[in-house]
C-alpha cells in the first residue's frame, strides 16, 4: 500500500468508471412477467399496470398511501424481551432480528400510527411483509395492543392492515399467545362501539387470520391476495389431492362469505373512508384528495 | 402396553417379569420374590428414564397411543355427562366433544379434543383434529355455559386444526378466532387441562382460559416439532433439535407464566395408570375451580383479559 493506491487509484477510477446505474429501475411483475418502469410502479401504488397483479407493500408506502396527504404520526411501541426463548436453527434469531433490522430499518413487523383518514381521525396499524414474513411474536402482539388502546384513547376507528406468514415459530409459545391477546385488543375496541376494519392483503395466514384479522366489523381483502389458516402445502400433504383454482384467494373467500368485499388498492382509501363515515353515521367526507398519477401530494415529499 | 423407542429396557424387563408370571401359573413354582426384585428393577428404570425425557420423547409420551384421552377424564371426573351435539350452522364435529355434567357434584360445561383410541374410533373423531363446526359447537357450549352460569372446563389434546379444503372454505380461522374471542368474552370460570399435545391454534382456541393447567408429560406448542424442522431447518431429521428449542414442555411453559400448574403424572406417565392421572387433574381442577368461583362474574371476566394482557410482557417474563 501506498499513497499512490490510496489516493490516486480512487481518484482516477471515479474519472473512469461508468456512473452507478441503479439496477432497480425496472420491476418484473411476478404475476404476467412485464417490466414496469419502478416510478410507473409506484405511481399505481405498486400494482401492476399489465395485469392488475396487487404487489406486496411496505408498512411504510401502505401508511403513507392511507392517510390523507400521507401525513400521519407514528407511535413508539413497547420493549420487548429480545430473543425471549434464545431460539437458534440455521442461525440465531437474535441475529435474524439484527439482520431484518438493518434491511428494513424497522424494529419489528409492525408499524403504528394515528392521523386522520377522510378527515375522520383513525388509527392504523400496517404489518411489514418484509419483516420475518410479517410474523406475529411478541413485538407485533404489543403493537396491535398499543394500537387498540390508542384507538379506545383517542375514540378512534382501528384499521389494521395484516399481511403475514402467522406465528413466529422463533418465540414458540410466546407467540401463539399473541393470538389471545390480539382479540382481546381488537375487542376492546368492538366493546367501545368503535368501528374495527380488518384489511387483509397478501398474505394473511395462519395465526394472524385465525385471531384478530377475522374478527373485523367489516373485512375488506385485496384483489388476489392468499387468505387462510393452513398453508397450501400442508393441505395438500394432509388430503393428497391438488388444491382448486382460485383456493384462499380473496375471491374465494368473498364467495365463502368470509370477507365482506375485495377492494382494489387503488379504491381501498375511499372504500375505508366511506365504511367508517357510514359506520359513524358521521357526513359524508367529500371527494378525498386523489394519491395517483403526477400529482404531487406531501407523501412524496417525504 | 405400546413401548417407545427409549423405553426399550423397561420392555425387556416387563416381559422377563410376563415370562415368570406364566411359568408361575404352569409350574406352580413360587418364583413371587424373583418378580418382585425385577419389578424394583423396572420401577428404577422407569424413574431414572421419565426423571430425565428430552422434550422430543415427552412429545413421544404426549401422544402415546395409551394415553388417558378426553373421553377417559370425563368418564372419570364428570358424572351424568349429557353429550350435546351440532353447531347449529352445518354439523357435528366429533373431534371436539361437548356437553354437561356434574363435576364433584356441581353442574358444568366440558369441551375437550378426542383422538380416539382405535382405528375406528380415531376416525370417527377425526385423530383430534377440529373442523370450524368443532369449533363452533365450542363457541355455542361456552356461550350456554356463560347463560346458565356454569363453570366450563376444557381438556386440549390435538395436534391442530384439521387442515383441509373444506375446513378452509367454511372458515377454519374465523372459527377459531371467534372461539378464543368467546374464551375471553364469558363471565364464568374457564380452567383449560393440556392432557396430551396442544397444537397451536386448534388447541389455543379451547384454551384462551383463567387457569391453564398442563399434565406433567404433555406438551403446548405454536407448531409441531417435525413441521418446524422442516421450514426452518428444511429437514426432517432436525425434529429433535426443534423440539428443544421450541420450549413445548410443562416446566419451560411454567417458567415462561403460560400456565398456572403442572398436574403430576403417575411414574412412568399417565398411559401406565390412568386412575391415578385422572385423580390427580381432578383434584388440582377443583383446588383451581374453587379459588375462582369466590369471583363475582365480572371479576372472572376481568381476571382471564388481564391475565393475558400481561403475559409475553417483559416485566412479566422478568419478574
Amino acid at each position: 500500500m501506498n499513497w499512490l493506491t490510496n489516493f490516486v487509484r480512487p481518484k482516477v477510477r471515479s474519472l473512469v468508471a461508468p456512473k452507478e446505474i441503479p439496477d432497480n429501475l425496472w420491476v418484473k411483475c411476478s404475476s404476467c412477467g412485464n417490466m414496469i418502469f419502478h416510478r410507473e410502479l409506484e405511481q399505481n401504488s405498486m400494482v401492476c399496470s399489465h395485469c392488475g397483479y396487487h404487489m406486496r407493500l411496505s408498512a411504510k408506502k401502505r401508511l403513507d398511501m392511507l392517510f390523507d396527504y400521507g401525513e400521519y404520526k407514528r407511535i413508539e411501541l413497547p420493549q420487548v424481551k429480545h430473543d425471549p426463548i434464545k431460539f437458534k436453527d440455521l442461525k440465531r434469531y437474535s441475529d435474524r432480528l439484527k439482520d431484518y433490522r438493518k434491511k428494513t430499518k424497522e424494529d419489528d413487523a409492525i408499524i403504528v400510527a394515528h392521523g386522520t383518514l377522510g378527515g375522520m381521525p383513525v388509527v392504523m396499524a400496517a404489518f411489514n411483509f418484509g419483516f420475518m414474513g410479517g410474523s406475529m411474536g411478541v413485538a407485533v402482539g404489543e403493537g396491535i395492543v398499543a394500537a387498540s388502546e390508542l384507538a379506545v384513547l383517542q375514540e378512534a376507528p382501528l384499521i389494521i392492515v395484516s399481511s403475514s406468514g402467522g406465528a413466529r415459530m422463533q418465540e414458540g409459545i410466546l407467540s401463539l399467545m399473541q393470538m389471545a391477546r390480539t382479540t382481546l385488543a381488537v375487542n376492546k375496541v368492538k366493546e367501545k362501539g368503535l368501528p374495527y376494519i380488518s384489511v387483509l392483503t397478501d398474505p394473511t395466514t395462519g395465526g394472524v387470520t385465525a385471531s384478530f384479522a377475522m374478527l373485523g366489523d367489516v373485512a375488506i381483502a385485496e384483489p388476489e391476495c392468499i387468505i387462510g389458516f393452513a398453508g397450501a402445502r400442508v393441505i395438500e400433504q394432509t388430503i393428497r389431492q391438488t388444491l382448486p383454482e382460485g383456493f384462499q384467494r380473496a375471491e374465494y373467500l368473498l364467495e365463502h362469505g368470509m370477507v365482506d368485499m375485495v377492494v382494489p388498492r387503488k379504491e381501498l382509501r375511499q372504500t375505508l373512508s366511506r365504511v367508517i363515515g357510514l359506520l359513524c353515521n358521521a357526513k359524508p367526507a367529500g371527494d378525498l384528495i386523489p394519491l395517483d398519477s403526477g400529482k404531487k401530494t406531501k407523501a412524496d415529499d417525504k | 402396553m405400546n413401548f417407545l423407542d427409549f423405553e426399550k429396557t423397561i420392555a425387556e424387563l416387563e416381559s422377563k417379569i410376563e415370562g415368570l408370571r406364566y411359568m408361575e401359573e404352569a409350574d406352580g413354582i413360587n418364583i413371587a420374590d424373583e418378580i418382585s426384585r425385577l419389578q424394583n428393577k423396572v420401577n428404577k428404570q422407569i424413574s431414572s428414564i421419565y426423571n430425565k425425557l428430552s422434550p422430543w420423547q415427552r412429545t413421544q409420551v404426549a401422544r402415546h397411543s395409551d394415553r388417558p384421552h378426553c373421553l377417559d377424564y370425563i368418564n372419570k371426573l364428570i358424572e351424568d355427562f349429557t353429550p350435546l351435539a351440532g353447531d347449529r350452522c352445518f354439523g357435528e364435529d366429533r373431534a371436539i366433544i361437548g356437553g354437561l355434567g356434574r363435576f364433584e357434584g356441581r353442574s358444568v360445561v366440558v369441551i375437550g379434543q378426542e383422538k380416539g383410541n382405535d382405528t375406528k374410533t380415531r376416525l370417527e373423531h377425526n385423530f383430534g383434529m377440529a373442523k370450524p363446526e368443532g369449533y363452533r359447537k365450542a363457541i355455542r357450549l361456552m356461550e350456554m355455559a356463560d347463560k346458565f352460569n356454569l363453570p366450563v372446563l376444557s381438556f386440549v389434546d390435538t395436534a391442530g386444526a384439521y387442515p383441509g379444503i373444506e375446513a378452509e372454505a367454511r372458515g377454519q380461522a374465523e372459527a377459531i378466532a371467534k372461539s378464543i374471542e368467546t374464551c375471553l368474552k364469558i363471565k364464568v370460570p374457564l380452567i383449560c387441562t393440556i392432557i396430551g399435545e396442544g397444537g397451536s391454534g386448534g388447541a389455543i382456541a379451547i384454551a384462551t382460559a383463567n387457569t391453564v393447567l398442563m399434565m406433567e408429560h404433555s406438551i403446548y406448542s405454536v407448531i409441531s416439532p417435525e413441521g418446524c424442522a422442516s421450514i426452518l431447518w428444511r429437514s426432517a431429521d432436525e425434529t429433535k433439535t426443534a423440539a428443544n428449542a421450541l420450549k413445548i414442555t410443562s416446566n419451560d411453559l411454567l417458567s415462561l407464566k403460560i400456565i398456572d400448574e403442572i398436574i403430576p403424572e403417575p411414574l412412568g406417565g399417565a398411559h401406565r395408570d390412568h386412575a391415578a392421572a385422572i385423580a390427580n387433574a381432578g383434584k388440582v381442577i377443583s383446588k383451581h375451580l374453587d379459588e375462582l368461583l369466590v369471583l363475582e362474574p365480572d371479576a372472572i371476566h376481568a381476571h382471564r383479559q388481564e391475565k393475558f394482557l400481561k403475559m409475553t410482557r417483559k416485566d412479566t417474563l422478568d419478574g
